[in-house]
């Protein structure tokens, strides 16, 4: 079973099992404007919910991206390092930054579904 | 994902965002920062063409205490930038202070000297000059463009964040000699890029005939301009000062020019930053001189031998006997920016600087910055280091401007 949630920082994540892909929402990107430089974090880090995993920067500005869930990193996005302007294309498609193996399945009910992500960015 | 603004602190200054979270420093949070100032007391000014802004797709931000654009919706910044320096750009720059300087009794350069070490004296009818206003410390006040327009007129362009400072202390420094006319009632619209003069003469054709630094006055719709070629992105271009009344009209007349485009301060500060121009209250400020803000040659040579600005005897000891700190430019190795703020250290991880102001430079399709470095490692070509997020990254002392600059010389 597949879902996708997101956090209140703007990151989404789409489990699959005990595998989470996690990204920057398209909300975030538009807010972010044209990315020009993506920090991915390593393969192996093991990082807590909350804690920072990797940076997105726009012409003007710096993001950390913060861990929507605690776990270890066992993989990453490569194409986002040459390719930066990929978070703007397709954010919740191809530009995701890192899958994490999750550690504690509990902490997912702090997430949003879609339709409370929206209710939230609506209210913003 | 949380936004690092440390180094926007002109808008950190005027924002009480409330918001936990906050993103992009010309993101979406603006809007949540636009609420915030409606809740609060500050009334944002607007400038003759905010309307003609959002109409065209403006995001508004506060900014020196105007509503004005950081960006347009149907580019964004890397593109507003790269049109720029391809095309033609339209900047409203009208929140800038502009203002008339009279002499009471003859010329209101021997007095404005008194204050500024450039050489305004011998400025001839329609020449402007870049210089600073200075304080007893040999501090910058602000930095501004003189221009002359007759024996006993100067015009003067200075900061919109610094103008009551500014004309404060004019008329305090100078105000026996010399009355001074502020004209807010006139807007300033900067047309750049290497389609500007073509794009301009189809409605002012004389323009074209200026020179870098020059300027002149002319009618349009039966309004007096003021147009001078001149700009902050390092491409040629005008800065041209309307009447409130006629300059939205002007500004869709350029527009219809499909190699005109509206720009907002997004891309101006990446562009001034490419072409290694200082931006007040970040690479410049009352505690920085000219001298070490690599500015000396602000500092004329006839005021040196004169030696009777304000702050003459730190600049004069500083030109004889160096600096502790000067800025450069750094071209940081990777393709990370570094912004505003970031510590500068040497190879064993001790702190010889700062950078002052920096970011992704859209044309050099890298990161550029520049920052004040203690004077041993200020040589273009030094290798230092930039604390990044608790990592030392290589990056190199490097000349300014990053990209070529394209003035009208002659």
């Amino acid at each position: 079973m597949s879902q996708v949630l997101f956090s209140e920082d703007h990151e989404y994540i789409k489990i699959e099992d005990d595998i989470g892909t996690v990204g920057i929402t398209d909300f975030a990107q538009k807010a972010l404007g044209d990315v020009v430089y993506v920090e991915l974090p390593k393969i192996g880090d093991t990082v807590e919910k909350g804690g920072q995993a990797g940076v997105v920067e726009s012409v003007k500005s710096a993001s950390e991206i913060y861990s929507p869930v605690s776990g270890e990193i066992v993989e990453i996005n490569e194409a986002l390092t040459s390719d930066p302007a990929q978070v703007n294309s397709d954010p919740e498609g191809a530009a995701w930054f890192y899958k994490i193996k999750i550690a504690n399945d509990t902490e997912l009910s702090s997430l949003k579904d879609a339709a409370a992500y929206k209710a939230f960015t609506d209210s913003l | 994902m949380r936004t690092n603004r440390a180094h926007m602190k002109t808008l950190r200054s005027q924002r009480q965002s409330g918001a936990r979270l906050i993103l992009g420093i010309f993101g979406k949070d603006n809007a949540l920062d636009n609420t915030a100032e409606k809740m609060n007391t500050t009334v944002l000014h607007k400038t003759p063409l905010h309307a003609l802004h959002v109409a065209r797709g403006g995001k508004m931000v506060p900014f020196a205490g105007y509503d004005m654009p950081v960006q347009y919706a149907d580019m964004g910044v890397l593109k507003e930038h790269l049109h720029t320096r391809a095309a033609a750009g339209l900047f409203d720059v009208s929140h800038m202070g502009q203002a008339l300087l009279v002499g009471k009794d003859g010329d209101p350069a021997v007095a404005l000297e008194k204050i500024v070490p450039g050489d305004i004296t011998s400025l001839k009818p329609g020449q402007m000059r870049y210089t600073v206003l200075l304080n007893d410390d040999g501090g910058i006040i602000d930095d501004l463009m003189v221009t002359r327009w007759d024996e006993t007129t100067l015009y003067l362009v200075v900061n919109a964040a610094c103008k009551e400072k500014d004309f404060d202390y004019i008329e305090q420094s100078i105000g026996l000699e010399t009355t001074l006319g502020p004209m807010p009632e006139r807007a300033l619209i900067a047309l750049q890029g290497p389609k500007a003069a073509e794009a301009l003469s189809a409605l002012l054709p004389d323009a074209a005939q200026l020179t870098f630094m020059t300027s002149y006055k002319t009618a349009y719709n039966g309004r007096t301009l003021f147009v001078s070629r001149s700009g902050y992105t390092g491409e040629d271009g005008f800065e041209i000062s309307v009447p409130e009344d006629t300059a939205a009209a002007f500004t869709e007349k350029l527009l219809e020019n499909d190699a005109v485009r509206l720009i907002g301060l997004g891309a101006r500060d990446s562009l001034r930053l490419e072409a290694g121009l200082c931006l007040y209250g970040h690479d410049l400020d009352e505690e920085t001189t000219p001298v070490e803000a690599s500015l000396k040659w602000v500092v004329a040579k006839r005021r040196r031998a004169e030696k009777n600005f304000a702050g003459a005897d730190v600049i004069m000891q500083q030109l004889a006997e160096g600096t502790e700190r000067l800025r450069v430019g750094i071209r940081p190795d990777g393709k990370a920016p570094m912004r505003e703020g970031t510590e500068l250290v040497d190879a064993n991880g001790k702190k010889i600087g700062v950078i002052t102001s920096g970011g992704f430079g859209p044309s050099c399709d890298a990161p550029v910055a520049m920052g004040y470095v203690d004077a041993a490692h200020a040589k273009t070509g030094t290798e230092i280091h930039a604390l990044l997020r608790g990592q030392m990254r290589p990056c190199t002392v490097a000349a300014t401007p990053f990209i070529q600059q394209n003035y009208k010389k002659d």
